[in-house]
C-alpha cells in the first residue's frame, strides 16, 4: 500500500475512528442476532442507559472544564442508599429534597478543593470515590435498603413510569439534556467553562473566575448524580451500598467517546448523548451474541483505551509515534 | 597550539525564516584561548546563530569549520561530539539526581548487563569537578546546589568531551558578583587550555573585563569584529544599535489629558521596589528592560495578577485597591498580556469568543448569549483593527501571529478600557504587521487612551513611546522624554550603569 493511501486510512480513522468502529459493530450484531434492530430492544437500551446518561451529562461540564470526576459512581451508590432511607423516615416529598441537598453538599466540598484550593482533580475525586463510599456504608451500618411497602409510594414513578407511553427515565434524560445544552452551548457560563477548559490561564487574564466556574461544573455533576440516584431508586425501590460501582469509568467512556478531550475546552452536551448511546448498543449487543455479562467490564476498558488512542491519533495526525 | 589557526570559523552564514532573513551573512572566526564576545539587541540573530552551531538548525547558505575543516552538524549530540559544547542560560538539569548522573546523563557508563557503573561514574565526575575548583562532589544532589553551582554542574557537562569551543548564554544573568568572580576563573582555566570561547552577553562591564575580541550582530548582519583593548563602550553600543535606526517618532502628534493612571512607591517583593509613575491620557509609555527586571512584573501587578507588598494605585486620582484581574477590569484596567497563546488566547476557541470573553455576562437576551451583539462587536473590531481571517468561526490557533495579536488587542479595546497595558506587543510578529501595531498604538493614544508598552526592543520603545521608563533589576532607574532619550543612555540606564555617565 502506498503511504499515500496508509496516510488517508489514519487519518480517517483517527478523525471518524468512533463512528466507523461504531457502525462495525451495528452491523456485526444485526446480523449475529435479528432481536437487536428490534424497537422494543431499541427503546430498552437507552432506558438502561438513562442512569449512565444523566450522570455523563454532568461530567461533561466537569471534562470540558478541563477535570476529572471519577466519584460520581461512588456518590451515586450515597444519593440512592440515603433517598431510601430518608423515604421511609420523612417521606418521599421530604425526602427527594433532602438526598438533593446533600449530594450537592458532597460536590460543592469537591468544587472547593478542585477549584479554590486548586488540587489535582483526579486525586481529589478518586479519593472521594473511596470516602463517600465510607459515607454511604456509615449511613446504611453496610446493610441493603429497601423501602418498606413498596406497593404503596408514588415514589416508584421515576423509574418505573411512562408518560403518553415514554419511560420517565428517559424522559428525564431527554429534558436534562435539553437543559444542560442550553446552558453549555448558549449562556455565558457555559462560554466561560469551555474557556477555563481551553486554556485556564487566558480565561483568568480575561477576567473569567477561574474557581468559581470549575465549582459549578462539579456543583451540576453532583445534581446529575442525584438525579441518577433518584431514578435508580425509584427503579428498585431497594438498593445495595454499591449499586454505582464502577460506573464512573462508564460515565467517563461516554463523555470521551463523545468526543470530549480529556485536556479540556472541547465538547458537547449533544456529543456525549451519543457516546452515552453507542457505549449502550456495543453493552447490549454484545450481551446478545451471547457475551457473558461479566465482560462489560473489559469491554468498557478496551473502549475507553480505543477512544483515548483515536483521540490523540487526531491530535498529532498519527496513530502511533516514538517521541512524546 | 598554533594561535594562528581559529578554532571556530563561520563563513557567510545564511538562515531565512519564512518572512525573515535571521542571519544574513554572518562571518567571524574564534581563536584557541581567546574570549569572544558576540553582541548584539534582542531578535539581532544571536540565538539563532547560536542554534546554526549547535546543530539545531541547518544554515541555508555558509560554512562552519572546526579548525580549518568544514563540519556539517544535524543535531546537538553531534555538535557536541565535535568539540562545540555550549552552556545554556537556563538550566536544564534534573533535580532529583546527582550531579553525577546530570552530568553524564544519557551516556552513564556501563557494566555488563546494562548496570551503572558508580565507581567510574563518581571517580569521572570528581576528576572533572576538581578542575573546576568547586565545593560540592559527585553524589551532591542538584537540587540542593545554588544556581550558580548548578551553572558549574553545565560547565562541567560541558567538560566531559574534550572541548574545543565553549559558548556561554548569559551567563551571570542569576548569578551573584562573588559567583562571577568563580565563573570567570573558569573561563579563564578554560582559556589556558586553547580553548575558544564566545560569550554572549548584555553587560559591558564583563564584557570589557574578560573578552579579546568583540563581534557585533545587528538585525541579522554581521557588523565587525572590534578589539577590545582597543574599543569603548560608546563603539560597541554603536555597533549594536546602528544610525540607520528609525528614531523619528510616529507623525501622530496630540494633546494629552489628565493623569488616568498613577503609581506610588508600588513594591511586590523581590520582584520590583520602589517604583514610581504615572501615565497620561492619551500618553504612552514606554517601559525599557532586560528580561527579568521586573516590567512584566508591575504590569500583572496592577492588573490584580499579584498583590503588591507595598504602594499605591491610583486610577483617575482615586487609590484603588486590585485584588483580582476581574476588579482591575471594572476600573478600566486592560493587560494584552507578553505570552499571546499561554495568556492572552483560548487557541482552540473562535475568533468572536475570544473577543468577547471578558464582557460575555453582559452579551446576553434573557438567560441565553445574544449571538447577533456578538458577532456585531466581532465584526466592528475585525473591520477597526483590519484582522484578516475568514470568519468570526475560524480557531483564533489557526491564524497569522499578528492577527492574533489584534484579537487580543481587539478584545480589550471592545471593553472602553482607561488604561491600555502592553507587554511586548511584537514578540513573534513578522515585520509588516509590527508596523502596522505601532501605528495602532499610537492611534489608540491619540483616542484618549493612556498606553504602557513593555518591550525588549530598543527600537520599538522609542518609536512608539512618548515617555520611556528604563529598568534595572527591579528598579526604575531613569525617566525619558522622547526629547531628551538617545540610544546611548538607555541602554546604560538598563544596565544599571549609573546616568551620570551620560553625555
Amino acid at each position: 500500500m502506498s503511504a499515500m493511501t496508509r496516510q488517508g486510512v489514519a487519518k480517517l480513522l483517527a478523525r471518524q475512528g468512533i463512528l466507523v468502529a461504531f457502525v462495525l459493530f451495528m452491523v456485526v450484531f444485526a446480523i449475529a442476532n435479528q432481536r437487536f434492530l428490534a424497537i422494543d430492544n431499541i427503546s430498552g437500551v437507552i432506558r438502561s442507559s438513562a442512569i449512565l446518561g444523566v450522570m455523563a451529562l454532568g461530567v461533561t461540564f466537569v471534562v470540558i472544564g478541563g477535570n476529572l470526576d471519577l466519584s460520581v459512581g461512588s456518590m451515586m451508590s450515597f444519593s440512592t442508599i440515603v433517598v431510601l432511607d430518608l423515604h421511609d423516615k420523612l417521606g418521599p416529598t421530604l425526602a427527594i429534597p433532602a438526598m438533593f441537598g446533600l449530594t450537592l453538599l458532597l460536590g460543592a466540598f469537591i468544587g472547593v478543593l478542585v477549584g479554590y484550593l486548586k488540587l489535582n482533580s483526579l486525586i481529589v475525586t478518586l479519593g472521594m470515590l473511596s470516602a463517600i463510599h465510607g459515607l454511604t456504608l456509615t449511613w446504611s451500618g453496610g446493610k441493603n435498603m429497601d423501602i418498606a411497602d413498596k406497593e404503596a409510594t408514588w415514589f416508584s414513578v421515576f423509574g418505573q413510569g411512562d408518560i403518553v407511553g415514554i419511560p420517565v427515565p428517559i424522559l428525564i434524560f431527554a429534558l436534562l439534556a435539553g437543559a444542560l445544552s442550553l446552558v453549555l452551548g448558549r449562556t455565558p457560563f457555559g462560554r466561560k467553562v469551555y474557556a477555563v477548559g481551553g486554556n485556564g490561564v487566558a480565561a483568568t487574564f480575561s477576567g473569567v473566575p477561574r474557581a468559581r466556574v470549575v465549582f459549578f461544573t462539579y456543583l451540576i455533576s453532583a445534581f446529575c448524580v442525584a438525579t441518577a440516584g433518584l431514578i435508580q431508586a425509584s427503579r428498585s425501590l431497594g438498593s445495595q451500598n454499591t449499586v454505582g460501582q464502577g460506573m464512573e469509568l462508564e460515565v467517563l467512556a461516554a463523555v470521551i467517546l463523545g468526543g470530549a478531550s480529556l485536556l479540556g475546552g472541547s465538547g458537547t452536551v449533544f456529543k456525549t448523548v451519543i457516546g452515552v448511546l453507542i457505549l449502550g448498543f456495543i453493552q447490549n449487543g454484545l450481551l446478545l451474541v451471547g457475551l457473558e455479562f461479566y465482560a462489560q467490564y473489559i469491554v468498557t476498558w478496551i473502549i475507553i483505551i480505543l477512544a483515548v488512542w483515536l483521540d490523540i491519533a487526531a491530535k498529532r495526525g498519527r496513530l502511533w509515534s516514538s517521541i512524546a | 597550539m598554533n594561535n594562528d589557526i581559529p578554532i571556530l570559523r563561520l563563513e557567510g552564514i545564511v538562515k531565512t525564516f519564512p518572512g525573515v532573513r535571521a542571519l544574513d551573512g554572518v562571518s567571524f572566526n574564534v581563536l584557541p584561548g581567546e574570549v569572544h564576545a558576540l553582541m548584539g539587541e534582542n531578535g539581532a540573530g544571536k540565538s539563532t546563530l547560536m542554534k546554526v552551531l549547535g546543530g539545531i538548525h541547518q544554515p541555508d547558505e555558509g560554512r562552519i569549520l572546526i579548525a580549518e575543516e568544514p563540519v556539517v552538524m544535524t543535531s546537538p549530540i553531534q555538535a557536541k561530539a565535535k568539540g562545540v559544547v555550549f552552556i545554556h542560560q537556563e538550566l536544564s538539569l534534573a533535580d532529583e539526581l546527582s550531579v553525577a548522573e546530570n552530568i553524564f546523563l544519557g551516556e552513564l557508563p556501563r557494566k555488563t548487563f546494562g548496570r551503572v557503573d558508580w565507581t567510574r561514574l563518581y571517580a569521572e565526575t570528581d576528576a572533572i569537578l576538581k578542575t573546576l575548583n568547586v565545593g560540592f562532589n559527585a553524589r551532591t544532589r542538584v537540587g540542593d546546589l545554588s544556581i550558580a553551582n548548578q551553572q558549574m554542574v553545565e560547565i562541567a557537562r560541558a567538560l566531559t568531551v574534550d572541548p574545543r569551543a565553549v559558548i556561554f548564554d548569559e551567563p551571570t544573568a542569576s548569578l551573584t558578583d562573588a559567583e562571577k568572580v568563580v565563573l570567570f576563573d573558569v573561563i579563564a582555566d578554560l582559556k589556558t587550555r586553547g580553548v575558544g570561547i564566545i560569550y554572549i552577553s548584555h553587560r559591558m562591564e564583563e564584557i570589557f573585563k574578560i573578552t579579546d575580541r568583540i563581534s557585533v550582530l545587528r538585525d541579522g548582519e554581521y557588523r565587525g569584529t572590534l578589539v577590545t583593548a582597543e574599543t569603548d563602550e560608546d563603539k560597541v553600543t554603536q555597533a549594536m544599535i546602528g544610525r540607520s535606526l528609525d528614531l523619528t517618532r510616529s507623525p501622530l502628534q496630540h494633546e494629552m489629558g489628565d493623569i488616568a493612571l498613577e503609581v506610588r512607591g508600588l513594591e511586590c517583593g523581590a520582584l520590583y521596589q520602589d517604583v514610581s509613575f504615572s501615565v497620561r491620557k492619551g500618553e504612552v509609555v514606554g517601559f525599557y528592560g532586560l528580561v527579568g527586571a521586573g516590567r512584566t512584573e508591575i504590569a500583572e501587578t496592577i492588573f490584580g495578577l499579584r498583590a503588591p507588598s507595598a504602594g499605591k494605585i491610583l486610577i483617575n486620582g482615586q487609590e484603588v485597591r486590585i485584588g483580582s484581574p476581574i476588579e482591575a477590569i471594572r476600573l478600566g484596567i486592560s493587560l494584552v498580556p507578553e505570552d499571546r497563546k499561554g495568556q492572552g488566547l483560548v487557541l482552540g476557541m473562535n475568533c468572536r469568543d475570544n473577543m468577547t470573553l471578558p464582557q460575555v455576562d453582559d452579551m446576553t437576551a434573557g438567560p441565553f448569549l445574544a449571538n447577533g451583539a456578538e458577532v456585531a462587536i466581532f465584526d466592528q473590531y475585525r473591520d477597526k483593527l483590519d484582522i484578516r481571517t475568514p470568519g468570526w468561526r475560524q480557531q483564533v490557533g489557526n491564524l497569522s501571529g499578528g492577527n492574533q495579536q489584534k484579537i487580543v488587542i481587539g478584545k480589550w479595546l471592545s471593553m472602553h478600557p482607561e488604561v491600555l497595558i502592553v507587554d511586548e506587543p511584537t514578540r513573534g510578529i513578522d515585520v509588516g504587521s509590527k508596523s502596522e501595531i505601532h501605528n495602532l498604538i499610537r492611534e489608540l493614544a491619540a483616542q484618549g487612551y493612556a498606553v504602557i508598552v513593555i518591550s525588549s526592543e530598543m527600537p520599538e520603545v522609542l518609536h512608539v513611546s512618548d515617555r520611556i521608563v528604563a529598568m534595572h533589576n527591579g528598579r526604575i532607574t531613569r525617566e525619558f522624554t522622547s526629547d531628551e532619550v538617545t540610544e546611548d543612555s538607555l541602554i546604560q540606564a538598563i544596565s544599571g550603569i549609573a546616568s551620570d555617565k551620560v553625555a
